[in-house]
């Protein structure tokens, strides 16, 4: 099967049969495609006793540590057939990721996210303000998670502005003259949600009590990139929520789940608050101390499974996230698939043993 | 007068000749990456005074390609 034939079906359509075989022949066609090209990623399976025969069902696929990327290149073309080279946002001190793109890779993951956004933002392109500042896609050789995050999303937006400067200050002229611009219109926001916070909702505040209010009731917030830093100034997701519409009125806001190893079949959260897999990906929550297949409302590891990675041996990875499966098929939003949520990152210590043994295994 | 535009844009957002520019694809040179996919975008439609649907952004791959998509889906004559 090609990815093109999966791209012809609606992103939140299938019932779990009719997924889980497309998505388990997809990935054992991966699974094959990488052990031919990668020799590193063949040397795993054959470490771990992989057997195609075995496999009743995409669970039942090796998956790596996200980890792995960090420590090795691993690629499944030609350094000459790479076109992107995309870097997670490690911080300080810490290692990044490293994913090489080709032409298809890097298309089809732009494909997918336009039918999964487009599903929920409706197929015309909006109005675009970038939460963020616009030196973020200035290296266009090496792509952050935070470039590679608005490049991919502003294919949805048009007459799009960045609201902060380079110094990170928001630019109050140039948001105050495109909201009359497009006033009575919807309007896209994007931002990683720390950002979003510190250097956006915190400054409307701050204006507010000099007041200076901005009207966003007409705004959709696309926000991503985790709760780890929001979390330890004890904001909730609900809190985030409430006060930015409590400061600018804007009250639709999407969180969305995703990561550099796995771009493009992002995993957006409903009006309901549930974040969904599309047909192009799914998640499956493992107990810390077997890996076995958790139930629904059963906290795990989250590994993450994509039918879009063919440059790079990524298409089944064990993420260091902690998440909650809450159904499959049956969200009141109507979207069929899994539906879940995220606890948060686990913690450093627990992961750093169970990664590190994983991969010792294969060095 | 619309194929000058046009190759203008293309002219000035990667900054490369007519020759060049006529035969150009997605990806063929530096300039012309996901970034400068954009750019090229919104330089089309400010000049044109369209808004594209995602799906012709995405099958905007060539020189040629895109002037097909412009006359076929946005009444641009060539």
């Amino acid at each position: 099967m090609t990815f093109e034939e999966l791209l012809q079906v609606p992103p939140y359509s299938l019932g779990h049969e009719e997924k889980h075989a497309l998505l388990t022949e997809r990935l054992l066609e991966l699974t094959e495609h990488h052990r031919d090209r990668c020799p590193e990623y063949r040397r795993m399976l054959k470490s771990v006793g992989y057997d195609a025969g075995s496999v009743s069902g995409y669970e039942d696929l090796p998956f790596l540590p996200v980890r792995l990327f960090k420590e090795l290149s691993l690629r499944s073309v030609p350094q000459e057939d790479v076109v992107k080279t995309m870097t997670s946002s490690g911080t300080t001190g810490q290692a990044v990721s490293r994913i090489y793109l080709d032409r298809t890779t890097s298309a089809n993951q732009q494909k997918a996210m336009v039918k999964i956004v487009s599903d929920f933002l409706g197929a015309s392109r909006l109005p675009m303000i970038v939460l963020d500042c616009p030196s973020v896609v200035k290296d266009r050789n090496m792509f952050s998670a935070r470039g590679a995050g608005i490049l991919g999303f502003s294919i949805f937006g048009a007459r799009k502005i960045y609201a902060l400067d380079d110094d990170m200050h928001l630019d109050r002229e140039a948001l105050t003259a495109f909201l009359e611009k497009f006033q009575g219109q919807d309007i896209l926001l994007f931002g990683f949600t720390f950002m979003v916070w510190q250097h956006f909702y915190k400054e409307l505040v701050r204006l507010k009590e000099q007041g200076v209010t901005f009207d966003l009731s007409r705004g959709i917030l696309i926000h991503g990139g985790g709760w780890k830093k929001l979390a330890s100034e004890a904001v909730s997701p609900q809190e985030f929520h409430d006060r930015l519409r409590d400061v600018c009125g804007i009250d639709r806001v999407h969180d969305y789940y995703g990561m550099v190893e796995q771009t493009g079949c992002i995993y957006m959260q409903c009006e309901c608050g549930h974040l969904h897999a599309s047909v192009f990906s799914d998640v499956i929550m493992r107990r810390p101390l077997d890996f076995g297949v958790c139930g629904v409302g059963e906290p795990g590891i989250i590994q993450v499974v994509s039918a879009i990675p063919e440059s790079y041996p990524g298409h089944s990875l064990l993420t260091e996230d902690e998440g909650v499966l809450l159904g499959e098929d049956d969200c009141p939003c109507g979207r069929k698939g899994k539906y879940f949520k995220i606890n948060g990152r686990l913690k450093n210590a627990e992961i750093r043993g169970c990664s590190d043994t994983y991969a010792a295994k294969f060095a | 007068m619309n194929a000058e535009k046009y190759l203008n844009i293309f002219k000035e957002s990667f900054d490369v000749d007519e020759a060049t520019a006529k035969g150009l694809k997605y990806q063929d040179i530096p300039a012309w990456d996901s970034v400068g996919h954009m750019s090229l975008i919104a330089a089309l439609e400010d000049t044109f005074d369209i808004m594209m649907d995602t799906d012709d952004i995405i099958d905007f791959n060539s020189f040629e390609k895109g002037k097909e998509i412009l006359a076929k889906n946005y009444g641009i004559e060539f």
